[in-house]
């Protein structure tokens, strides 16, 4: 197929020597990649709701790791701090409060297994085949980070928030109103009256 | 590294996630999924922000803190169902079928 081959052609001359191929990172990546598969898989299969939710720590906590691979290091904080902190408990706080069976269930799925991965085989062909098709074997160059990070600085994250409160700014505010919102909400409706 | 090994994942990720919300009654369970499917697509707007700029990155920070309110309100819901229907079976919630 000749389109792989403009692929390679165009890649070929972004290629920097740091930024071919990377083997700790690759390792890291691949040990990582099939630790949060298999834990995603037992989000949705496990039979006991406290387990679906320490395994989706595990699925969380690989997604940092991931946003650190892509040197995203402010996000991945981020990340760390608001799910792993704060969404995990807010989840074994809704176990809690909804008395789930704490044990072994088999009350958890429905009868729609079927359909569900049908839709989800579906979906991922449809999925990786349009990636593939577009992206093939193109390398990430960090040609964004050019420039503003360099070694012993914090360029990356001084780039993030000069485009929060520069660019972003209005669309940050906005973020706070909702967030107000949310709680306000979430404190009408669960209110005992 | 490639920019496919990243968007795979996310795919996989996302499609476990779709499948999770598919299956699973337990309302706690299928908010638990939909956390999937956000985090997939952050790892999508993380990956792009390499090419394009740190605005990837900005959006990721917004899709964090609205997955959060998400939660909360979600989980406000969850529990206000199992306060009336003692129980969260989200399969038993059929009131608006014809």
């Amino acid at each position: 197929m000749n389109s792989a081959a403009l692929i390679i052609a165009e890649v070929v001359p972004l290629v920097t020597p740091e930024t071919t191929f990377d083997a700790p990172a690759n390792v890291v990546f691949a040990v990582q990649a099939v630790v949060m598969i298999f834990a995603a898989l037992r989000v949705v299969t496990t039979k006991n709701v406290v387990h679906a939710a320490l395994w989706l720590v595990v699925v969380l906590g690989g997604v940092g790791l991931n946003y650190i691979l892509l040197q995203a290091e402010f996000v991945a904080v981020t990340q760390f701090l608001v799910y792993l902190g704060a969404v995990i408990v807010l989840f074994l706080f809704g176990v809690m409060l909804t008395r789930a069976p704490l044990g072994v269930s088999d009350d958890l799925d429905n009868n729609q297994k079927k359909i569900g991965i049908g839709v989800g085989v579906a979906l991922l062909a449809v999925l990786s085949y349009a990636l593939i098709e577009t992206f093939g074997r193109s390398e990430l160059t960090f040609a964004a980070y050019e420039g503003v990070a360099g070694p012993n600085t914090n360029g990356r994250t001084q780039a993030v928030s000069d485009a929060i409160f520069g660019q972003y700014l209005i669309p940050f505010e906005m973020l706070s109103l909702l967030l107000l919102a949310a709680l306000i909400g979430a404190i009408v409706l669960a209110r005992r009256d | 590294m490639f920019l496919n090994q990243f968007l795979l994942l996310s795919a996989i990720l996302f499609t476990i996630g779709v499948y999770g919300v598919i299956v699973r009654k337990n309302g706690v369970l299928v908010l638990m999924s939909i956390e999937l499917v956000l985090n997939a697509v952050n790892i999508n707007l993380i990956v792009f922000s390499t090419y394009w700029g740190v605005a990837g990155q900005v959006f990721a920070l917004f899709t964090i803190a609205i997955a959060a309110a998400e939660v909360g309100v979600g989980l406000a819901i969850v529990l206000l169902i199992y306060r009336n229907q003692r129980s969260v079976d989200i399969d038993e919630l059929d009131e608006m079928k014809g």
